[in-house]
């Protein structure tokens, strides 16, 4: 058996390239042999040990999971599957159950369900009130710059659903089993110590199997 | 560092600090404005003139929406002085969509960009489609927290812009024309250049490098990163005659980060249509079989008669400052 780790990062919009250079960083901070390649078709996503849905805007990648064929089931049958996903920002909206805009209020768009979490999309403000600061995140330390980009929070969290970080009360990072979200940009901080944490998981069921 | 930070002014004024909980926080950092722009690559950002349009460019996909007073094709027709957009169709717009929204201000008017902030614009284009109202000085533009992206036909025009503070840069075409020949040729120009620097600075030739430098107006450290980037420090979207599912698909395979669509969508008789079949061609570029189902999903009878950029009077690609 092939004991490389494959990562995917959805390749539809947003910083896919930020990604896989973070996790590259993090496969060799780890000294891990892993690939990661960005992915935009059913069945280059059912090879993956582990998906990222990257930051970007979530009612795009809604619309283009929603537009090609195969998609959206390919990525529901990894979830089922329990291969751990990672959203950052608008991949975490997207992996929400519910959401709903700061300002606008509900917008009819696509979302997995998979985190048992209801998501306010824009919950700092818009992008003048976007900032970076230190945060405290369990299992990683106090010291994790987070860089927050018209950044969502979230508002609630089902009974399964473990909380990572918060920051000025809002809930900023959540974990439920294999699947991880954050508010912020891991990918965008220099700090490859979130993509590790995925990789742990990823590397763990994989062992597991 | 994942974004690179050349070229930043480590005394912006835009810079806002601030504490929560006793922790610092910062907001128009470097990094904050030219991460929003990384949030936008690989999408669509469309022209808009009102709530409407707005709404049908984000249901379908569009990434940010731009507001302006006229599509540049009816700037070029209505003739006189282009300004930004109404306060009241700007506020509009920012209570009805979720995505970001940018507005133009006019080249060198630091008002009209004060003006955008306040009404709190998620980005500000300072833009040649408006008329210029400074034929000497850009806008100095770490001045401000709301990061700004300027045009550029060269990659000395580029540069300049960054390090004045811009944190995109979108590649100009020949606007309200239908026609993308003048974007596909800046974009070649640009790529020659920056490639041509690779290869000197691959070479450790710093002392060729900093004669560039000197030719293009730019700074030595600027030129220099791009030369060991390969490619410009901020994120780069292509502009300027995209009207096409094709259109858009060709632009991106020239290495532009995303494409700004503007009279092509509205000016087009299938609006909603087009815009959805230039969003999945600009994800999809490099793939023929889904920019076909893209370009199926348009009738070019309705696209943009255009213009032909032989014929016109106004250019306005070439207007506002040269330094």
């Amino acid at each position: 058996m092939n004991d490389e780790l494959l990562i995917g990062v959805l390749g539809l919009q947003g910083d896919i390239e930020e990604n896989i250079k973070a996790t590259n960083n993090a496969f060799k901070e780890m000294n891990l042999k892993g690939k990661i390649i960005s992915v935009r078709y059913p069945e280059e996503l059912l090879k993956l040990d582990g998906l990222i849905i990257p930051g970007g805007e979530s009612t795009v990648m809604g619309l283009l999971i929603a537009l090609k064929n195969g998609l959206l089931d390919s990525i529901r049958k990894i979830l089922q599957e329990g291969i751990p996903v990672m959203g950052t920002c608008a991949g975490m909206i997207v992996l929400a159950k519910k959401s709903y805009d700061k300002v606008v209020g509900n917008k009819n768009q696509l979302l997995l369900g998979a985190l048992d979490i209801e998501v306010e999309r824009n919950s700092f403000g818009r992008q003048h009130d976007s900032f970076e600061s230190n945060l405290n995140i369990s299992g990683i330390g106090s010291d994790f710059r987070g860089i927050f980009i018209r950044a969502p929070s979230v508002i609630s969290a089902g009974p399964g659903v473990q909380i990572l970080s918060k920051f000025d009360e809002k809930i900023v990072a959540v974990k439920q089993e294999n699947i991880i979200g954050t508010s912020f940009h891991p990918e965008l901080s220099g700090d490859s110590r979130m993509h590790r944490l995925f990789i742990e998981l990823v590397s763990k069921r994989k062992a597991n199997r | 560092m994942t974004i690179s930070q050349v070229g930043s002014y480590s005394a912006s004024k835009g810079i806002k600090v601030s504490t929560v909980n006793s922790k610092e926080i910062l907001s128009g950092t470097t990094l904050i404005k030219r991460g929003f722009a990384h949030m936008q690559k690989h999408g669509v950002i469309m022209d808009v003139t009102n709530v409407e349009q707005a709404q049908i460019a984000e249901d379908a996909g569009a990434v940010a929406v731009m507001v302006l007073d006229k599509l540049p094709y009816d700037v070029r027709h209505a003739g006189g002085v282009a300004r930004t957009a109404s306060v009241k169709v700007i506020e509009a717009v920012l209570d009805s969509v979720s995505i970001p929204i940018m507005a133009k201000c006019r080249i060198g008017h630091s008002s009209e960009a004060s003006i955008l902030v306040e009404i709190g614009v998620d980005m500000v284009d300072e833009s040649e489609v408006l008329s210029p109202a400074d034929e000497s000085r850009h806008i100095w533009k770490w001045n401000y927290t709301t990061p700004f992206v300027n045009g550029a036909k060269n990659l000395g025009d580029a540069l300049r812009r960054i390090e004045e503070g811009a944190a995109m840069i979108r590649t100009k075409g020949e606007p309200g024309t239908g026609d993308v020949s003048e974007a596909v040729t800046h974009i070649r120009m640009i790529n020659n250049e920056m490639k041509k620097l690779k290869g000197i600075h691959d070479n450790g030739d710093n002392q060729e490098l900093i004669k560039i430098a000197r030719e293009i107006r730019s700074s030595f450290e600027i030129v220099k990163e791009t030369a060991r980037l390969g490619r410009l420090p901020v994120v780069n979207f292509a502009a300027g005659g995209i009207s096409t599912p094709a259109d858009a698909a060709l632009l991106m395979s020239l290495g532009c980060d995303g494409i700004f669509v503007g009279s092509g969508i509205f000016k087009a008789e299938d609006p909603l249509e087009r815009a959805k079949a230039v969003v999945i061609a600009t994800t999809y570029f490099d793939d023929p079989k889904t920019v076909l189902e893209a370009q199926k999903m348009i009738d070019e009878r309705k696209s943009m008669l255009g213009l032909d950029i032989k014929n016109l009077d106004l250019k306005m690609q070439e207007r506002g400052p040269t330094i």
